[in-house]
């Protein structure tokens, strides 16, 4: 008897689906994969999260689309599992399920004020000037001067280069046509941006941190004692710092020495060893209040941010963005690490509450490893998992699925969701993409809305 | 002449494997490849065959004669990271 060909269902088609997907098609060139995607276009934070000003890091879609649709991987959007079909129909119809949904909220303060309208997670702004659709009817109130961002991660580096780059050289982008209509009429015309702790601590790469000091037409400004290192972080910058972190805080000491640039239309202040402490305002934001903290060092080496007893600082404004990183929610019917917020694995093998390898259950990308690293980062992490799967599949451990072949999931998603997207239905919304891009002299003008989105499909 | 990589680097490490001599840094499980923001191209070894242009996904590699503008300073960046990273390191496989 032939066995049949193993197939796969990769949940999730962001860059550790896709990796994923490119690194198990060179693995097992006999195995079937099936890319399933909430969406109805592939790529995930390639798409959605990548700023419209970085479109060079956007080429990576090419490959992706090469290396997974162009070998045979089907692509279904426009599917959402847990909802449209649950995870044990998917375990009846496949030999392997591949989680990779990644990290789909964010981190919250947990201060007063933060839910007023004005305060927004920065994945939020992300979402919306990127063109993803469940966020496009959002509202940025960006008629007020000063903005506030917290965190010193790239996305708040993202968020901040958005709010104050001219609209000359957003039209340039793919930004979505929404917000590039709203920041047009944006009277933002200074961002501060929060450290919890110090400028040797900043999480952002020295390629960003630099970028935000040469914008057009933008001052960045950084406070001369904000970058004097407090003797735990220059022992510890000394004996442990990375090149970055080297690179950061020299970068930030030749931007708190430039002169000042009262012409500049807007600004950037980067201010550290900050903690919010609470947003206020009554039906909008009006201010923010800060308290200064200092860096110590815990009993393992770690180095913290430890409030001191002095006085809150009030910041008048009227946008908060908070950007202090994603978190995973838990997926229906799949065990869950609340403490770590991924799915317990063992190198991509995901576990029961026992500690037992669920059999035929995978994980990459943020939910196995939590929101570190970046794309490439993936790579390694589709690798681990796929030679994990390559193994047992080798080893025959894997259960033969009740219902295998392609026509009965294909039957049971044409009755759940009729209008899921094929590989067709997005080339059909690439292709019309790019072709308003062309006419627009822009790299792409996204389609924004779901219904739009879905119509382009089914026109193949 | 050499090859230069920019900041737009992703750490997709196709360069590194299709480098015939060697010479991009620093490389997976080296110790400081985690914290690394991009991967670096030793000038001192590089043949400048161009292996690793044709191998980046996001076109991050350049000819040091041919730099956008904007990413000029990276020659100087690169310099600096080979100042400091150890002969051991730099000829490790």
């Amino acid at each position: 008897m032939t066995r049949r060909r193993p197939r796969v269902a990769i949940v999730g088609a962001g860059p550790a689906g896709a990796y994923a997907a490119a690194c198990l098609l060179r693995a097992r060139g006999d195995v079937e994969i099936d890319l399933y995607e909430r969406l109805a276009t592939p790529w995930g934070l390639l798409r959605g999260g990548v700023a419209p000003d970085h479109q060079e890091i956007k080429r990576l879609q090419d490959r992706f689309d090469r290396e997974t649709l162009g070998r045979g991987c089907r692509f279904l959007g426009n599917v959402e599992i847990g909802t449209d079909v649950s995870h044990s129909e998917l375990m009846r119809h496949y030999t392997a399920v591949v989680y990779a949904t990644g990290a789909q909220t964010d981190k919250s303060l947990g201060i007063p004020g933060e839910d007023l309208p004005g305060s927004r997670a920065a994945t939020e702004f992300v979402a919306w000037y990127n063109g993803h659709p469940d966020y496009r009817d959002l509202e940025f109130d960006l008629s007020t001067s000063r903005a506030v961002v917290i965190g010193n991660g790239n996305v708040a580096a993202d968020v901040t280069r958005m709010l104050t780059l001219s609209p000359r050289a957003l039209e340039r982008t793919d930004i979505a046509d929404h917000a590039l209509e709203a920041l047009r009429e944006s009277r933002i015309n200074e961002v501060i941006v929060l450290g919890r702790r110090g400028p040797a601590q900043v999480a952002f790469t020295s390629a960003e941190l630099r970028e935000l000091g040469h914008l057009e037409g933008v001052e960045i400004r950084v406070d001369p004692d904000d970058v004097e290192l407090d003797p735990v972080s220059r022992r510890w910058l000394a004996a442990e710092g990375s090149f970055t972190a080297r690179k950061n805080v020299e970068q930030l000491r030749e931007f708190a020495a430039r002169p000042a640039r009262p012409d500049a239309a807007r600004r950037i202040e980067l201010r550290f060893l900050r903690s919010p402490v609470e947003i206020r305002g009554t039906g909008g934001v009006d201010a923010i209040d800060i308290r200064p903290n200092e860096i110590t060092e815990t009993d393992d080496g770690q180095l913290r941010a430890r409030p001191l007893d002095a006085d809150v600082e009030t910041i008048e404004c009227g946008l908060v963005l908070r950007s202090v990183g994603y978190q995973a929610v838990p997926l229906p019917d799949v065990p869950f690490e609340e403490r770590r917020f991924v799915l317990p694995n063992e190198r991509g093998r995901v576990l029961t509450p026992e500690g037992e390898p669920l059999p035929g259950v995978y994980a990459v990308g943020w939910i196995k490893r939590g929101p570190t690293g970046i794309l490439g980062t993936n790579k390694r992490d589709a690798e681990e998992t796929v030679s994990c799967l390559a193994d047992d599949l080798r080893a025959g451990t894997l259960p033969e699925p009740s219902s295998p072949g392609r026509e009965r999931i294909d039957a049971l998603l044409g009755q759940r969701k009729p209008d899921v997207v094929a590989v067709e239905g997005w080339r059909a919304i690439d292709a019309q993409e790019l072709e308003r891009g062309r006419s627009e002299e822009r790299p792409r003008v996204k389609l924004a809305s779901r219904d739009e989105l879905l119509a382009t499909a089914r026109q193949t | 002449m050499t090859y230069v990589i920019t900041g737009s680097c992703i750490k997709d490490d196709d360069c590194i494997a299709s480098c015939p001599v060697d010479c991009i840094h620093p490389k997976p499980g080296a110790p400081d490849f985690e914290t690394a923001e991009q991967l670096y191209i030793d000038p001192a070894v590089c043949i400048d065959c161009d292996a690793c242009v044709e191998a980046c996904p996001v076109d991050a590699i350049f000819a040091d004669f041919e730099i956008p503008e904007k990413h000029a300073y990276v020659l100087d960046v690169n310099a600096e990271f080979f100042a400091e990273l150890s002969t051991a390191e730099r000829t490790a496989a």
